[in-house]
């Protein structure tokens, strides 16, 4: 029935698969650069080869993953990719943390290939080919039913890698475990080839068939958001930081692709193609800066040992241009003017805008309600990366191994100034990439959407045309840079040559400021985590031991937050499991006779079911 | 022309920003009934800061040193971005309405990672609490400007009081009040006038700073007020499009006494009401933010 020397081997060079491709060479570049100087004197000589083949088969599997145009294709190539990043994940397998993040990882990665796999077998019945093109023609005929179970496959197996709330419980434990280069493009890239999944699959093939498809997206999306941020803003290891903004930036790329469903449903191709055009563009950023992040958070963990934000502090004297970097890449992923987050999320916010224009009753209620999501997670984001920056890189330091840290080497700077450098010129470059993201988009959605040149709906993002909303990101960093030249003239006109005398901080007159004395993170995030207590159930714990009873000698102090859906969603489901595998374990006594009775039972019934149907 | 015209126009609402915090000052002094420090009092502070000595911890790196610069910039170019007096087809423009919150929050980024930069826990508090109020604000800034951009259907600020008034302008410009109070650190979020480290917020992230890089940031504190000002005062009152035709005198003078009536107003708020906890304020956020969402529930109804 099924020929395996039949099988289309064409790659697929559309648009959508080229773009993939250029994202993950962007990223994948860099990182192999920057693997050379981070692997050395990390790992043992052989250790670094196999971390080279396994890098190697990673980025390759990723590119095949995106240009496959043969179901099966693309499924052995997103196996291989998801065993390679397994095998990655536990690279310190001596790490019993290591361990646990693969397992959970590979299980979960293995349930969304599981509905991946099941969604091309429903297709495959009916189309009886699992080319592309095939699949294509065939979706088009289904039935509403078989569509959105097939959306529902979709989006739970695709959902699961790209880490989407709940399915999310892997990302943070699992990218943080892999060697930085390797985080960086698991949380830049692999989780992308999710993305991609769903566009490929859900809009290309299978065509938006119901309203609540793009609902359902949107209100994911928006969990998202808010979820990853907040629990990146309780995150003080500062690789799993990094890893729920991965999962936070998800939402808001959904929220784009999110919106673009319900505008095709709703029969409105130009806003969709700008939708798309955004979600698109917030991923490619996405990309780059958070794999800059993670890069430089490889840096500082290789120059002192260790993940923990609160040990650092006062790192942007010793390491200046890993600090410079963060700051970029901080800048970028909070939405600062000029780089290159704010561009895109400017850009969804305007969507959401226009959406709310066209659309009528409730649903302009629930985009208003989607945009003041995204304000707010951006609002949570800025936060989090004060956080982040600010303990890490500023003050002083908290530890030794801070206070000896050294710059790290030339082959990881070049691949972080490289970044930084890509993160500034996606920003101001805008205007041009919005247009080629354009047309990408609109081969995707609809070939017979009216030919964009952006000036359409009042997303002018060029010119100013009298009333239409615009940006121009050169300008802003041409006023910002101005300003500030012009401040600091000024200044010295007014005021003359700066008199400067360095001096302690005010200790309130003790004399004996320290880094005890430092604010925490934990203290900075203090006020999000009592105003999200609703949902974060924080908790501590306190342990004192005194001398006598008026004097504590030491006093511990802990503060916890509560895993909500670890506890209230995967623990329950895994006890069923094991309590189900338990009995069933009953069946096996170990006697050869009974299995024999077993295979003559299931024979008969087969038998018999055979005579029946 | 339209360059020379909106250097014009920022450089007199830059020179104007203090004076409204003058005004502000001596208003409360006067409903206090107290005779209050002169309404040019913000000048002198400023021309006193300029010509002292700048003493800056050993601990701060250089994002100590440029962020007044950077706070300085962004609140200015942010005045590039709200309606004043001239007609906005005599302006240059950079982007639109939704740039407004980007632009704000680059300035803010860099005063909270000022705040923590020289090592002290005042610092390291007040940006804490900034960064708790100001994110608990942006959906509600976001709500606004959806609200007052629907009727325009644009983001565009030269849109702004095109059509008829609407009454969910209005409810809008009420959101936009608490925001203003929230965001320019005025009574009941925050208060100017302290220094007690279990209230202050703003002041605790610029304590360490002094000499001229004081006197920037409480400029670029000031001018920031005045974008919050002017923005109240086209929502409150658009400028109808044909007055632009009338002198330009007159429009600014209208320009002047509706940012002199929010002053008014403030001072009225502040003299009454009492700081609110920390934890407090959030619900006040809760509640504008409930406020600019029926402004935009009545906008998305045409009311």
């Amino acid at each position: 029935m099924l020929n395996l020397f039949t099988i289309n081997l064409h790659l697929l060079h559309d648009p959508l698969s080229l773009f993939f491709v250029c994202t993950i060479c962007l990223i994948a570049l860099p990182c192999a650069c920057y693997a050379l100087g981070y692997l050395r004197g990390e790992y043992s000589l052989k250790k670094r080869l196999y971390c080279w083949i396994l890098f190697a088969l990673f980025v390759a599997a990723m590119l095949l993953v995106v240009t496959a145009a043969n179901a099966l294709i693309f499924l052995i190539c997103w196996e291989i990719m998801s065993l390679v990043s397994y095998f990655l994940v536990i690279f310190d397998h001596k790490n019993e943390k290591s361990i646990r993040a693969g397992t959970i990882y590979i299980v979960m990665t293995h349930i969304g290939t599981a509905f991946i796999a099941a969604a091309f077998l429903i297709i495959y019945k009916h189309s009886g080919s699992f080319d592309f093109t095939a699949f294509q023609s065939t979706c088009q005929n289904l039935p509403l039913t078989t569509k959105n179970i097939l959306f529902v496959f979709f989006l739970l197996g695709f959902g699961t890698k790209a880490g989407i709330i709940p399915l999310h419980v892997w990302l943070p434990m699992a990218h943080p475990q892999a060697p930085s280069h390797i985080s960086s493009l698991m949380s830049g890239v692999m989780i992308k080839t999710a993305l991609y999944g769903i566009i490929r699959f859900i809009i290309a093939i299978l065509g938006v068939s119901a309203l609540w498809w793009g609902y359902i997206v949107l209100i994911l999306a928006v969990c998202s958001c808010l979820i990853g941020v907040i629990y990146a803003l309780m995150e003080h290891d500062i690789k799993k930081l990094l890893a729920y903004h991965s999962v936070e930036n998800i939402g808001i790329i959904l929220l784009g692709v999110g919106a673009c469903l319900v505008f095709l449903k709703l029969g409105l191709p130009v806003l969709a193609v700008f939708s798309l055009a955004a979600g698109l563009y917030h991923l490619i950023n996405h990309a780059i800066f958070k794999g800059l992040l993670f890069l430089c958070a490889g840096s500082i963990y290789k120059a002192t040992g260790t993940r923990d934000i609160e040990k650092f502090g006062g790192l942007i004297k010793t390491m200046p241009l890993t600090a410079a970097a963060f700051l970029i890449g901080a800048m970028a992923i909070s939405a600062l003017p000029p780089f290159n987050g704010f561009v895109s999320e400017w850009l969804i916010l305007q969507t959401f805008f226009a959406g709310v224009l066209k659309v009528s009753g409730g649903l302009k209620v629930f985009f208003v309600l989607c945009a003041s999501a995204l304000a707010l997670t951006g609002g949570l984001a800025c936060a989090c990366f004060v956080k982040a920056f600010g303990i890490t890189f500023l003050a002083m330091p908290r530890s030794h191994k801070a206070r000896y840290a050294k710059e790290v080497s030339f082959s990881m700077k070049s691949a972080m100034i490289f970044l930084s450098i890509a993160t500034l010129a996606f920003g101001i470059g805008a205007a041009s990439i919005i247009k080629i993201l354009t047309s990408i988009a609109q081969s995707i959605v609809a070939a017979d959407a009216p030919v964009m040149n952006f000036n359409l709906n009042h997303l002018t993002l060029m010119s100013v045309t009298d009333t239409s909303a615009y940006l121009s990101v050169p300008l802003v960093a041409l006023l910002l840079a101005g300003l500030m030249i012009i401040t600091t003239v000024l200044v010295y006109v007014v005021a003359g040559k700066a008199r400067i005398r360095r001096y302690g901080t005010w200790d309130c007159g003790y004399y004996t400021l320290t880094s005890r004395n430092e604010y925490t993170a934990t203290a900075f995030s203090k006020p999000f985590r009592v105003a999200f207590s609703f949902f974060l159930r924080p908790y501590r714990k306190t342990e004192k031991i005194r001398e006598s009873f008026y004097h504590v000698k030491t006093f511990k102090y802990e503060t916890f937050t509560t895993p909500v859906f670890k506890k209230y969603m995967y623990r329950p489901i895994l006890a069923v499991t094991f309590g189900s595998a338990r009995t069933f374990r009953r069946m096996q006594p170990g006697s050869i006779h009974l299995y024999i009775a077993y295979i003559f039972v299931t024979i008969v019934a087969l038998i018999v079911f055979m005579k029946v149907f | 022309m339209k360059i020379i015209c909106s250097i014009f126009e920022i450089a007199v609402l830059v020179a104007v920003s203090p004076l409204v915090s003058g005004l502000i000052t001596k208003v409360k002094n006067n409903i206090r009934l107290r005779r209050g420090q002169s309404i040019l009092q913000p000048y002198y502070n400023l021309a006193k800061l300029f010509s002292k000595e700048e003493v800056i911890s050993e601990h701060a790196s250089w994002i100590f040193m440029i962020t007044p610069y950077v706070a300085c910039a962004s609140a200015v170019t942010a005045l590039f971005l709200v309606p004043a007096f001239l007609a906005h087809n005599a302006r240059i423009h950079i982007g639109d309405l939704f740039l407004l919150i980007f632009i704000l929050s680059l300035g803010r980024f860099f005063l909270a990672l000022a705040g923590l930069d020289s090592g002290s826990s005042f610092g390291g508090m007040g940006s804490s609490r900034e960064m708790f109020i100001s994110s608990f604000v942006e959906p509600a800034v976001i709500l606004i400007f959806f609200a007052i951009s629907f009727c325009s259907g644009s983001t565009h600020i030269g849109a702004m009081g095109a059509g008829s008034y609407k009454l969910s302008w209005l409810v809008a410009a009420l959101a936009l009040l608490l925001v203003t109070l929230a965001e320019t650190s005025r009574i009941p979020v925050d208060n100017q006038e302290t220094h007690l480290e279990l209230t202050m917020v703003h002041e605790a992230m610029v304590l360490e700073y002094s000499g001229r890089s004081l006197a920037l940031l409480e400029l670029a504190s000031y001018v920031k007020q005045l974008v919050f000002f002017s923005l109240l005062a086209v929502i409150v009152w658009p400028l109808p499009g044909t007055l632009t035709r009338y002198a330009p005198i007159a429009v600014a003078a209208s320009y002047f006494l509706k940012i002199a009536g929010i002053a008014f107003i403030i001072a009225f708020i502040e003299v009454s009401l009492a700081k609110m906890r920390l934890f407090r304020v959030v619900d006040f956020l809760y509640f504008s933010f409930v406020m600019a969402l029926i402004a935009v529930i009545a906008a998305a109804f045409n009311i």
